[in-house]
């Protein structure tokens, strides 16, 4: 196994502190300090800047996340703000902006059938806009975190929400079914320290999870009345810790990215290196075994902040850091 | 933060200020490598006022040399502050504004940590977590409220560098 870096895209000033891949695999969003957005795109076998996105951020834009269809693009930012910015006249264009959290807004994602937003804050609240012909309304305000909230993502197929704290824990919020209330159904807690990000594998079965305490987590699901005598509240399953990975960070692990491709699990590092899990064949499913099978040092000269596979090109990853750079990588396996 | 009514601590203990580095024959020879050393990174910070005190964080015994460690290998520094007092609601500000000098003055490559003297404050653990997490760190300096305090925290400094 061998991370071959493609290529290093330049234009940013200061921290990148996001990147994502639109749904078609066509352009790759990076946000950052900058206040900017940079949309990058492949243009004769080279990767270059295809639209740059400023003024609709006071201050630096935490993260992007693309809508299902691939036209609309929203960016969360410490200006308190999200705007959601879509390409409908031809060209990128900011055309609403959602207001609501008391302070930074961290993490911002689009649930799969394209209906909600959820975003997060520092003022330890997540909430859940609705979306109807580029209207956004608030369908929710979730207090149940004690602290800072850092990351939202959204259930790969259902309506769920998966939410991540300085708190040390990780929530999982739905619908009720019966008053249409969005409701906590569970709370995941093993991290001793904050928990950066979170990503499910294809299925959504599980759920891995990273944190400052240096040490990734894989969390399983087990539905009521499962054979392995996992108790749940006879409703909602529940997810267990599994798995934990430690000893192979030296720094906190601010994003994880599990590929929906290939099954190997990338994280970004303080200690500034990218590293590739891959889960050993036959490992037990209530016990699986994880295993290390690839590290790029000094994959940036600072913090990386953000890592995120290609949705159809299998291997490719890329990467925003503190040093101002966005990097592409090929990760080849070697078969045998 | 910012205006303080009373002071918190109005009558610190005050502490002698160390002497000058003394330049020595191996700091003039351009040819050597120069590695930042501890007294280096010390002279960066033990300048920084007090925000309630015109006395600097030296002068209070806020930062000592022997608190400040360098590896230069490993790119790492770290500082540990000593609040004048136990409960002191400064102490965040004090370490933010420790980091931010450093974030400034130090090449980007340092990973730098400011945490509390072992033992210091009764909410250490939550101190240090606020001070360690980049991201608060990073909105913090975009506060301009709170810049413009650490921007005079920090003022001191340049006054006794020239």
């Amino acid at each position: 196994m061998n991370i071959e870096l493609i290529d290093t895209l330049k234009g940013h000033v200061g921290k990148v502190w996001n990147v994502k891949w639109n749904p078609l695999g066509t352009l790759l969003a990076s946000c950052g300090e900058d206040k900017s957005i940079r949309l990058w795109g492949k243009q004769s076998q080279q990767w270059k800047l295809k639209t740059l996105l400023q003024d609709g951020h006071q201050k630096t834009v935490r993260e992007v996340s693309w809508s299902p269809c691939g036209k609309y693009l929203a960016s969360a930012s410490f200006d308190a703000t999200t705007a959601i910015w879509d390409n409908i006249s031809g060209q990128f264009e900011c055309n609403a902006t959602i207001e609501g959290h008391e302070n930074e807004v961290k993490s911002v994602s689009w649930s799969q059938s394209g209906k909600f937003i959820a975003t997060c804050s520092r003022d330890k609240s997540v909430w859940i806009w609705e979306s109807e012909n580029d209207e956004y309304e608030c369908a929710a305000v979730l207090n149940a975190h004690t602290q800072d909230v850092k990351k939202v993502i959204w259930h790969p197929y259902l309506e769920m929400i998966v939410s991540a704290s300085y708190d040390n824990t990780i929530k999982m919020f739905t619908e009720d079914k019966t008053d249409n209330e969005w409701t906590n159904i569970s709370t995941l807690k093993s991290h001793e320290s904050t928990v950066w990000s979170l990503a499910f594998d294809k299925e959504g079965k599980r759920l891995i999870s990273c944190s400052d305490d240096q040490t990734l987590k894989i969390w399983k699901e087990y539905l009521p009345g499962n054979t392995e005598g996992v108790g749940t509240d006879g409703e909602y399953p529940t997810w267990k810790c599994v798995c934990t990975l430690a000893g192979y960070h030296s720094g906190p692990i601010y994003d994880v990215a599990w590929c929906h491709l290939t099954s190997l699990i990338a994280t970004a590092c303080a200690d500034n290196n990218i590293r590739i899990f891959k889960e050993i064949e036959d490992s037990d499913p209530n016990q699986p075994t994880f295993e290390l099978i690839s590290t790029k040092y000094h994959a940036h000269e600072q913090d990386v902040n953000s890592v995120v596979w290609h949705p159809t090109e299998k291997g490719l990853l890329a990467s925003g850091s503190d040093d101002s750079f966005v990097k592409l990588w090929k990760i080849k396996e070697e078969y045998h | 933060m910012g205006v303080v009514e009373t002071l918190l601590n109005s009558n610190p203990k005050l502490y002698v200020k160390s002497d000058e580095r003394i330049i020595t024959d191996a700091d003039r020879d351009e040819d050597l490598v120069d590695e930042f050393d501890e007294r280096e990174v010390f002279d960066l910070i033990r300048n920084i006022n007090d925000p309630e005190h015109p006395l600097t964080l030296e002068e209070l015994n806020v930062v000592e040399l022997s608190n400040v460690k360098v590896n230069n290998e490993k790119n790492e520094v770290i500082i540990q502050f000593t609040p004048t007092i136990p409960n002191c609601s400064m102490a965040t500000l004090i370490g933010l504004t420790i980091r931010v000098q450093l974030q400034r003055s130090l090449p980007a490559r340092f990973k730098t940590k400011v945490l509390i003297t072992p033992g210091t404050h009764s909410t250490e653990d939550a101190i240090n977590k606020q001070l360690g997490d980049k991201e608060r760190v990073a909105a913090a300096t975009e506060n301009t409220a709170l810049i413009q305090t650490i921007n005079q925290c920090l003022a001191t400094v340049e006054k006794y560098s020239h």
